[in-house]
């Protein structure tokens, strides 16, 4: 006969992050669910929305300036560092000493923060102002 | 060829990164506690603030001169170091971690690159990406990318924060600059020692010889001394081991007298122990404990005392390895004295499940659930929020956090706001 010699003892991860397939069939003496056959891993929201986990951060929306864009006050932006600043990109800015969320209009000698609503006013940024674009807006989570 | 990469003036950049307002001003970073200066900016530093300053002291200097101070933010520090290593490892597959702000990179098969330029996209990749900026030094041994990080970092307007030492007369010219006190792995005990011999650059140490080096640094001393030549004798140590020891002290913000107070303490050092086991998937076999008085205050009483409680059974469990520090604690603590610091370390570890099993003197099965449970609903609840009754229950917040800055990246009540 042949003998084991080693023994192994194995804990289980019951972290919540962990993606596993819920075997909830139980296990009877009697058939196996047919659903073990087709198991997948559960869906994440994480892996749908960040691409670049090392480059992406999360902001809070305050006020109304984008609300045409869908960035209703309190919502949560997905921002992406490593995407390029292009024209028509939703982009988190720093200017005049403030975080802003506006869409980026390049004009031929400046560029615009364009708001999406009519009782904000677009701001012109040329090259005497001070601004860092931050990061690329990438998708909204907002609570209905 | 090795590359050392250095964040520049790393925990005042992860402050900058969420506050860009604070770019080109002064900061400080203090200790836990808030107890002295462990990180200064340039502005900082060029203001004459001393590194291990205590805080106390210089409220009037920090007002006088617009110093903005931060309590230690680690969650944040820790995340922002993990995002640079995360990119920094896509140039190479060998990455070594050196500390939260430096880390160790090896090219094999890279000869025909142009090193200068893959430093430079990859300075501004980890800019880009996280925010944080970054200094490179590049050479064909370990000592000699910490060389080349220093000139990189020194003269940063010619190099545009990367150097290549990749001749002899750049390597010569590098350590004809460098003092002898500021080379990598010489101790302050060496360099003097150095010094009375004439030794003052790096370039005069490696003119000594293999046998004088040897006898008076050991091998380590030697080794550096190769890698400065050239010829990489350091090794690149890529295996990240499990934490060996793990350790919680603290100096407490008042003195204590009472038995009650410290073992209270103690208790709470134990727990937090065994959550970073726990969180590690370790257990331990021995605890260790110590207390000691102030030895800044020389009138009172000093003190100072420790002991290893060797555990019958190896354990991640709060409630025993609480149980077991504190029978240290009985043995150790001293009537009439003032006490200042006390700490628990926690050490013969090994991973949970290689535990022996034992038959009568195992840990309480029931002990596993419950602390799962425990750190379950730590992390649904915030940290500290279930404590042994031997805790005190209304001390909500050990340390003394005053200047403390949002955690930006890992609570999501912290994160920016945008308008």
């Amino acid at each position: 006969m042949k003998k084991a010699t080693t023994l192994h003892f194995y804990s289980p991860d019951t972290s919540d992050e962990a993606n596993v397939w819920l075997a909830g069939g139980g296990i009877s003496a009697g058939f196996p669910s047919p659903a073990d056959d087709f198991k997948e891993v559960r869906i994440s929201l994480d892996s749908a929305v960040v691409k670049n986990k090392a480059a992406t951060f999360y902001a809070r929306v305050a006020g109304q300036s984008m609300v045409g864009a869908g960035l209703d006050d309190g919502d949560l932006l997905v921002i992406d560092r490593s995407l390029e600043p292009t024209d028509g990109k939703i982009a988190v800015c720093f200017v005049d000493g403030e975080f802003t969320v506006k869409r980026l209009k390049v004009a031929e000698d400046c560029l615009w923060l364009m708001p999406e609503n009519e009782q904000y006013k677009p701001l012109q940024v040329t090259k005497d102002n001070e601004l860092m674009i931050w990061g690329i807006v990438t998708h909204v989570l907002k609570a209905v | 060829m090795f590359a050392l990469v250095d964040c520049n003036n790393f925990y005042a950049s992860c402050e900058r990164i969420f506050q860009p307002t604070l770019n080109d001003k002064p900061i400080a970073i203090l200790s836990n506690n808030d107890g002295c200066v462990i990180a200064r900016s340039n502005e900082a530093k060029a203001l004459g603030l001393p590194m291990g300053a205590p805080a106390h002291k210089f409220s009037s200097f920090f007002r006088q001169h617009n110093v903005r101070v931060f309590s230690s933010n680690y969650p944040l520090y820790g995340d922002m170091s993990q995002r640079v290593m995360e990119v920094l490892r896509q140039f190479t597959p060998e990455v070594e971690v050196y500390s939260i702000d430096e880390a160790f990179l090896h090219f094999d098969g890279f000869a025909h690159y142009d090193m200068e330029a893959y430093a430079q996209q990859m300075r501004k990749r980890v800019r880009k990406w996280t925010g944080m900026p970054v200094s490179i030094g590049l050479g064909p041994s370990k000592g000699l990318a910490k060389v080349a990080n220093r000139v990189a970092k020194k003269f940063a307007d010619r190099t545009k924060g990367v150097y290549v030492i990749d001749s002899e007369e750049k390597r010569i010219k590098a350590l004809k600059w460098l003092p002898i006190a500021d080379v990598w792995g010489i101790g302050r005990q060496h360099a003097r020692r150095l010094a009375l011999n004439e030794v003052k650059t790096a370039y005069d140490f490696t003119q000594l010889s293999d046998d004088w080096v040897r006898k008076q640094m050991s091998v380590v001393g030697l080794r550096l001394k190769k890698d400065l030549e050239g010829t990489a004798t350091i090794p690149m140590e890529m295996i990240a081991s499990p934490k060996k020891a793990i350790a919680t002290t603290r100096s407490f913000e008042a003195l204590i007298t009472s038995y009650e107070e410290v073992r209270e303490r103690i208790s709470t050092y134990a727990t937090l122990c065994a959550e970073k086991l726990r969180k590690q998937g370790s257990s331990c076999h021995a605890v260790y404990v110590f207390v000691r008085s102030n030895p800044f205050m020389p009138d009172l009483p000093q003190y100072r005392n420790g002991m290893l409680v060797t555990m019958p059974f190896a354990s991640q469990s709060s409630l025993t390895i609480s149980k077991y520090a504190l029978k240290g604690l009985e043995r150790i603590f001293k009537d009439g004295i003032q006490y200042k610091k006390a700490g628990v370390m926690v050490t013969g570890i090994v991973p949970k499940n290689a535990q022996q099993l034992t038959l009568f003197d195992g840990e309480d099965s029931r002990h596993d659930a419950l602390m799962q449970r425990i750190d379950q609903l730590h992390r649904k609840y915030g940290p500290h929020k279930i404590k042994l009754a031997n805790q005190d229950l209304s001390r909500t917040f050990k340390m003394k956090q005053a200047h403390l800055s949002p955690r930006y990246t890992t609570d999501i009540h912290d994160i920016i706001t945008v308008r």
